[in-house]
């Protein structure tokens, strides 16, 4: 490793930190300056002045607001985001606990899906520009940016279920499966091989494929127009036309030179489309009842359960911050331009 | 006959036609001529002249909206323009290859300089020892002037110059007989290309590959050229030694043209030469000799007929009326004495 590249490495690192800071404040002000009082909101109009107060000092609200944002600082640090409000006041970290996973064993697919899907069919429409196919693929990339995803799950619901019941409708496994299997690091594909339990392994891949397609297909257009672009500007540029004039393969020049090039500007958009991937994942979630983040930040937030909610959006806020700093490393190992 | 006077590319009657929403514009029309063995050919025009479209077809570079649309292209006796898709890719770059205008973008900005190397070495011959290529691409490169480490360098970490030198070796590395130089030192600044220029020489002396250096810089070919080809809207209009077209250049619009170039001493007072008119649009070339409307000479005959290239003195070719005869011609032929 160079010294360039390692004190790149170093200040990507350290930029980090600010930005998870300022997302994280972020979501503290607006959990404070949303209307409502999550008090009054929990308990019902009906409880004494008397009672409110006691919660409100429990939960640490009655103190000033600096005071607040500190103490939650020091404990999204440390990992500690308390207990949820309502419902049994589990801690949240054990609810994070089963639900990030189920959130992470639907995107990681999604996301896969999605960059595979998006990048190979804009690398063949810009290959084949003007020709009937890439108007096919465009069109398809407009057609399917432009729907929503609720309602792509539904008619995915309706056909692969309903009507021919290849795969299971919602859930992440089958109930009958689910009283015999034993979770151990919540990812039940990982947990179905580590137990050797394998009909619950492919209960779970069966669950799986309808809600992962369903997120990745809605993000695929983005890529598809984004590598598509980025490839003609590419297949015009001079390096391309050099390469052709000394005899290069068509097909090298394509997906190795061309395409290679490509993925500086895509590599860009896979980091940010992760947090868009999130938003999506609350919504599948709904769909599909899927038990993960997304769909927790959705009951909790109908509850107005602000401490889950704090919690559930700072997690959201980390990842993105995790992955945008993973993209920006393997940038700098696809992109000597930047790395020297 | 020696080396120099063998031909490497025989060009006969070559189009190349855009079809553009205007019409057909024949950029090169119906254009013919040699580039022998080993020698350094400059072709020289105004932008827009067809001198770059030429140099594409000669690699059979032209993509639509332009086309080839007549002629021959004789390499070594063979016509590239019958090649299929196989045998065109291993003409490129094994027996020509071509060298750009921008240095800075002709290289791929991910790999390295001497993965692009031996990249055209195994893309080009069946059975490779890499060790071997590997050994090859670094002697070259410093037969090129560029340090033997520089050779793990991405394209962004070296000089416009040394880029363009390694577009050079891109070329020679498969030992191509016709180097096509488009522009190539026209991004340089003076000092680096004539560095270039004196590297081209050395090039040819060495390996004995042809250059075609395709300029609108006419200094750096009266430098560099052993030979002289003009192009005029799509035309070929003079064709000649250096000598033959910097002593006696005999086309108006040669002369024309070595009048225009500025000189940088001092004490010249003389206002620089502005050739009159623009260069023609070509959707509707004009009738006859297609410079007549800027021509200083022109005769009545000139926008009636066009004329044809004849050899007028020993490897002296001309496209123009007034060194040739025709019935309805006014005045008389000039004769030309070299």
């Amino acid at each position: 490793m160079s010294a360039s590249l390692r004190n790149f490495l170093i200040t990507r690192i350290l930029l980090t930190i600010p930005m998870v800071l300022i997302l994280i404040t972020m979501v503290f002000i607006i959990m404070r300056v949303l209307p409502g009082d999550p008090i009054r909101s929990q308990l019902g109009p009906k409880i004494s002045e008397a009672q409110a107060n006691e919660l409100r000092e429990r939960l640490g609200l009655n103190r000033p607001l600096y005071q607040q944002y500190f103490d939650f600082l020091w404990k999204m640090i440390r990992l500690d985001f308390g207990t949820a409000l309502t419902q049994g006041e589990r801690p949240i970290k054990d609810e994070l606990g089963e639900r990030l996973p189920a959130t992470l064993e639907l995107t990681i697919p999604s996301m896969l899906f999605t960059a595979t899907f998006g990048i190979l069919l804009g690398a063949f429409a810009a290959k084949n520009r003007k020709k009937p196919i890439d108007f096919a693929i465009r069109l398809f990339s407009i057609v399917i940016y432009s729907i929503p995803i609720f309602f792509m799950g539904l008619i995915f619901q309706i056909i692969f279920s309903v009507r021919l019941p290849i795969l299971p409708l919602a859930g992440r496994m089958n109930t009958l499966l689910l009283t015999s299997f034993k979770p151990i690091t919540n990812f039940y594909v990982i947990d179905s091989i580590l137990t050797g339990n394998w009909p619950a392994l492919g209960s779970a891949l069966a669950h799986l494929v309808m809600p992962s397609v369903t997120l990745g297909l809605a993000l695929t257009g983005v890529y598809i127009r984004l590598t598509r672009i980025n490839m003609i500007e590419m297949l015009q540029s001079d390096f391309i036309t050099a390469g052709r004039a000394r005899g290069l393969p068509e097909p090298r020049l394509v997906y190795r030179h061309a395409l290679r090039n490509t993925f500086i500007p895509i590599m860009t958009l896979i980091g940010l489309e992760f947090a868009i991937l999130l938003a999506g994942a609350v919504l599948t979630e709904t769909t599909f009842s899927w038990p993960g983040m997304g769909r927790y930040l959705v009951e909790r937030i109908q509850l107005r359960d602000y401490t889950a909610v704090q919690a559930t959006i700072g997690v959201f806020a980390l990842f993105v911050g995790l992955i945008t700093l993973v993209m920006d490393v393997l940038y700098a190992f696809i992109d000597p331009r930047i790395r020297y | 006959m020696n080396d120099r006077d063998e031909i490497l590319v025989r060009i006969r009657d070559l189009s190349v036609t855009y079809h553009t929403r205007l019409g057909p514009v024949s950029a090169v029309d119906h254009v013919s001529f040699d580039i022998r063995r080993g020698e350094i050919l400059g072709l020289v025009g105004e932008s827009g002249c067809g001198k770059s479209t030429l140099g594409k077809a000669l690699l059979r570079m032209i993509a639509p909206p332009a086309e080839i649309t007549g002629g021959q292209i004789l390499f070594e006796g063979e016509d590239i323009l019958t090649f299929d898709e196989r045998r065109l890719r291993d003409f490129r770059g094994r027996k020509a290859s071509m060298i750009f205008q921008d240095p800075m973008t002709s290289l791929n900005p991910v790999q390295r300089v001497e993965d692009h190397l031996v990249e055209a070495v195994e893309v080009h011959e069946q059975k490779v020892d890499r060790a071997n290529v590997l050994e090859r691409v670094a002697t070259l490169i410093e037969r090129l002037g560029i340090q033997k480490r520089r050779i793990h360098d991405y394209p962004h970490q070296l000089s416009g110059g040394m880029r363009q030198r390694v577009m050079i070796g891109l070329g020679l590395v498969l030992n191509a007989n016709l180097i096509i130089a488009d522009e190539a030192t026209t991004s340089l600044d003076v000092i680096v290309e004539a560095k270039l220029v004196d590297q081209l020489r050395e090039i040819r002396d060495q390996y004995g590959v042809s250059i075609l250096v395709i300029t609108h810089n006419i200094a750096l070919v009266a430098e560099i050229a052993d030979r002289v080809a003009v192009m005029y809207a799509g035309h070929l209009v003079e064709m000649g030694s250096v000598y033959q077209i910097f002593d006696h250049p005999l086309h108006p619009y040669t002369r024309g043209l070595l009048r225009s170039v500025p000189s940088i001493k001092l004490d010249d007072q003389e206002e620089l030469y502005k050739m009159a008119g623009e260069p023609p649009n070509l959707t509707h070339p004009p009738s006859g000799c297609r410079f007549h409307p800027r021509c200083p000479d022109r005769m009545g005959l000139c926008s009636q007929s066009q004329p044809q290239l004849r050899e007028v003195a020993p490897g002296h070719w001309v496209q123009c009326w007034l060194y040739q005869d025709h019935p309805e011609k006014e005045s008389p032929t000039l004769e030309v004495t070299e």
